[in-house]
């Protein structure tokens, strides 16, 4: 071993290496307050070996990035906790680093004749907010494109540069494949390989000047190794143990509803430490972003990369430990002010929600037997009535209608109910209430429409209470029979019990009910009568033809009441009248077990 | 034979060290070269100009000239595809007193959010930076952030019912309107 060992010695001289990087000087012996550069180059690491076995299973692409980074999360062995590392750790390294200046620059240790080392510093920090912004982009989830979005766009009011750079940044007119493969050979290449270099240089440098010593001096000098080393390494293990906690508690990182350039998404914020510049904009009004957004964080980096200079005036240390003081309150204010906004901010909480949601449904739906088709899981999303349901009712029906007493999303509409509430369509308790005198006339039926005054309404309050029992038990079983026509999903135990729904069907067509008079049940009644046609009633067929054109005679004929023609006005696609459809008889993806 | 001995080799090092940048500018310029073209490709592209495209009929328009929401189908291009018949952006269609309609795109001018149509307050609002603009697009507060009014689009009213958009997206964040 040893002559191996006086063999490599001979030809690489590396014990020299060894030597230099552990029996470095610390002047006046090892100290906490000098772990935190350590730290940083520790989470760097971190960043590095995390990156790279990400990159093993990422794919950038805007069919292919929401994918793979969902496979990761919720399919590859420990993904989660992987990209929770990556995720919570690039967390750590923004609080690092602004720890690390402040300790720099309260200790002085920007002055000559370290002012090169200082900006080399400077520039890492720009390099790995960098790393943040375009890192949030590569899931490709809302929030990322969105947040995305936002910085983009601000760039491009950088005077004459700026509309080129965003396009060059962005590849192209409009986000899509190249501003994923642009951000991630940013991301994953260029940033991290300019890091690597300036790292060596700060360490270079760093060794060169040696460490600048908090004066008093408490103990003699003593070499890095093993005091200095040791505080260090448990620096850096209080850093890892903060970042797992939260990489437990959270579960891994975040992965929003796969991005979809044409669909709102009213919860975009950034990054939380990037909140204080979301803020900032609030307070410049329109053509007065520049100063907000460019000129004055520029300013703010005129001063930083000025310090050195400005340490060398008699009051010059003082003005540079204030100012970053300052600038720190401000940032801590101004973030607190955006999360108080948004924590007052009803809108802001239901556009979160909704956010969660359709995260979760895009997650549960790429689970589903059916998987996530080459077209990407944004089309899971767009073609899944459990999550355009609501949005379309809201949009088109909760006007008049209404979805269990709201508009589908949780809303109220202005305007009081002029339609039925639609919540369980078809099912037995629904044809139930409306054959209950009681409920008829109520904003749950027809309360609010003019077919209150219709023959229907009037049968329910003036015949149905006179029914004889045996009326009634005729009345139960009608009810059972129409309700099995809409062959519910969640109603499909019940819908067994054939005997039942023969005996039902056979009260329906019977006298003692006259349903017949008005209606049109599979081969009785009248041929399109004066009522909706009853055969089918509230499947999925029946439901699209109506809102596809409700005035037809199998429905309402020149009796209809307001409600327009969907279909026939192209009002809705046909695609988006099964999705209302489907979401209306609760017909939509549901895994095995909630 | 009669140059001084001493001449010589300082001119010729002279041409050796120029020969040696020269080569070495060659040699180092090429691939950098390559790369960057690459890199400035996407200044060459223009975002397709789709032309006129049905949004949806008179009759979906609240005669109270409230303002609804509709997406834009047409051929979305990325890079390598091309996806027909999908939304490639929304407007907010407004049907008008005077008679006719009035089309805004859904992109808020000052960094490319969508504004919310708030019913109760019956204005315009954009989630991200707290813009607001009244029902015709003009900036509502004049604490807003956005630089311009929201952007409308030409519309064109054919067999009185059918309601077409030219659909354009405009740069963010300047006081003009200008087409991306």
């Amino acid at each position: 071993m040893k002559a191996a060992l006086a063999w490599l010695e001979q030809r690489t001289g590396y014990q020299k290496l060894v030597h230099e990087s552990l029996f470095e000087n610390v002047p006046g012996g090892a100290r906490w307050r000098y772990v935190w550069g350590s730290t940083l180059v520790f989470c760097f690491a971190v960043q590095i070996v995390t990156g790279l076995a990400l990159w093993l299973a990422y794919s950038p692409s805007s069919q292919t990035a929401w994918e793979s980074v969902y496979f990761i999360q919720h399919q590859m062995w420990g993904g989660w906790f992987l990209r929770g590392l990556h995720h919570f750790t690039a967390q750590a390294m923004t609080v690092l680093l602004a720890i690390h200046l402040m300790q720099v620059v309260i200790d002085g240790a920007y002055k000559a004749p370290r002012e090169v080392n200082f900006w080399s510093g400077v520039v890492l920090l720009l390099l790995t907010l960098a790393l943040s912004l375009t890192g949030y982009l590569l899931p490709w989830d809302q929030k990322g494109f969105w947040a995305t979005k936002v910085a983009t766009n601000i760039a491009a009011i950088t005077p004459v540069i700026g509309p080129g750079l965003q396009r060059i940044v962005v590849g192209g007119t409009d986000y899509g494949h190249h501003t994923l493969t642009r951000f991630f050979a940013l991301h994953a290449g260029v940033i991290p390989g300019a890091i690597l270099a300036f790292i060596a240089m700060h360490i270079y440098l760093f060794r060169r000047h040696g460490l600048t010593p908090k004066e008093p001096r408490r103990r003699p000098d003593a070499a890095f190794w093993p005091d200095q080393v040791l505080r260090d390494a448990v620096a850096c293990l209080a850093v890892l143990a903060v970042v797992v906690f939260l990489i437990v508690r959270q579960h891994g990182a975040e992965l929003g509803a796969p991005a979809d350039p044409s669909e709102q998404f009213s919860a975009a914020r950034p990054e939380w430490y990037f909140l204080f510049l979301f803020e900032l904009l609030k307070y410049f009004p329109g053509g007065t972003e520049l100063w907000g957004a460019i000129m004055l964080p520029g300013l703010v980096m005129l001063v930083l990369v000025a310090m050195p200079f400005v340490g060398n005036w008699r009051l010059g240390h003082r003005f540079n430990v204030g100012f970053l003081w300052v600038m720190l309150l401000g940032i801590g204010l101004l973030t607190y002010r955006a999360v108080r906004a948004d924590r007052s901010n009803p809108n802001y909480a239901t556009a979160v929600r909704a956010a969660e949601r359709d995260a979760h449904r895009a997650i549960e739906l790429a689970e589903s037997p059916d998987g996530i088709p080459p077209t990407g899981a944004v089309t899971l999303l767009r073609n899944d009535a459990f999550t355009q349901g609501p949005k379309l009712f809201a949009k088109n029906c909760a006007s008049c209608h209404r979805y269990d007493g709201h508009d589908g999303l949780g809303g109220q509409p202005k305007d009081p109910p002029a339609a039925a509430d639609l919540k369980g369509f078809g099912s037995r308790a629904w044809i139930a209430g409306l054959l209950d005198p009681a409920q008829i006339k109520t904003p749950r039926y027809f309360g609010g429409s003019k077919l209150k005054n219709g023959k229907m309404a009037k049968f329910v309050q003036e015949d149905v209470p006179s029914f004889s029992a045996s009326a009634k038990t005729d009345l139960t079983q009608a009810i059972a029979a129409l309700s099995a026509e809409a062959r519910l999903k969640a109603q499909r135990k019940l819908d067994q019990d054939e005997s039942l729904i023969a005996a039902g069907s056979k009260a329906l067509i019977g006298g003692t009910l006259s349903c017949m008079d008005c209606h049109k049940f599979h081969d009785s009644g009248e041929e399109f009568g004066t009522a909706p046609d009853l055969t089918g009633y509230a499947s999925r067929d029946w439901l699209v033809a109506l809102i596809s054109n409700p005035a037809h005679v199998r429905f309402y004929g020149e009796r209809n009441d307001r409600m327009p023609a969907f279909g026939e006005e192209k009002q809705l696609t046909a695609q988006e009248i099964g999705l209302v459809a489907d979401w209306l008889r609760g017909e939509w993806y549901q895994p095995a077990q909630r | 034979m009669d140059a001084s001995p001493t001449s010589l080799p300082d001119r010729r090092n002279f041409l050796t060290k120029i020969a040696a940048v020269i080569t070495g500018v060659l040699i180092a310029a090429v691939s950098p070269i390559a790369g960057l073209l690459v890199v400035f490709d996407p200044l060459r592209r223009k975002s397709e100009d789709g032309g006129l495209v049905l949004i949806a009929s008179l009759s979906s328009l609240p005669e109270t000239g409230e303002p609804r929401k509709f997406p834009v189908l047409a051929t979305r291009v990325d890079a390598w595809n091309r996806t027909p018949n999908v939304p490639v952006g929304a407007v907010y269609l407004q049907r008008l007193k005077a008679g006719g309609v009035r089309a805004f795109n859904v992109v808020c001018p000052h960094a490319g959010c969508f504004v919310d149509f708030r019913p109760n307050q019956g204005h315009f609002h954009c989630p991200c930076h707290d813009s607001s603009f009244a029902l015709d697009g003009k900036i509502l507060d004049p604490k807003s952030p956005s630089p311009r009014p929201l952007d409308d689009l030409p519309v064109e009213l054919r067999r009185g019912t059918e309601i077409w958009v030219r659909f354009q997206n405009f740069r963010a964040g300047v006081h003009e309107k200008i087409p991306v």
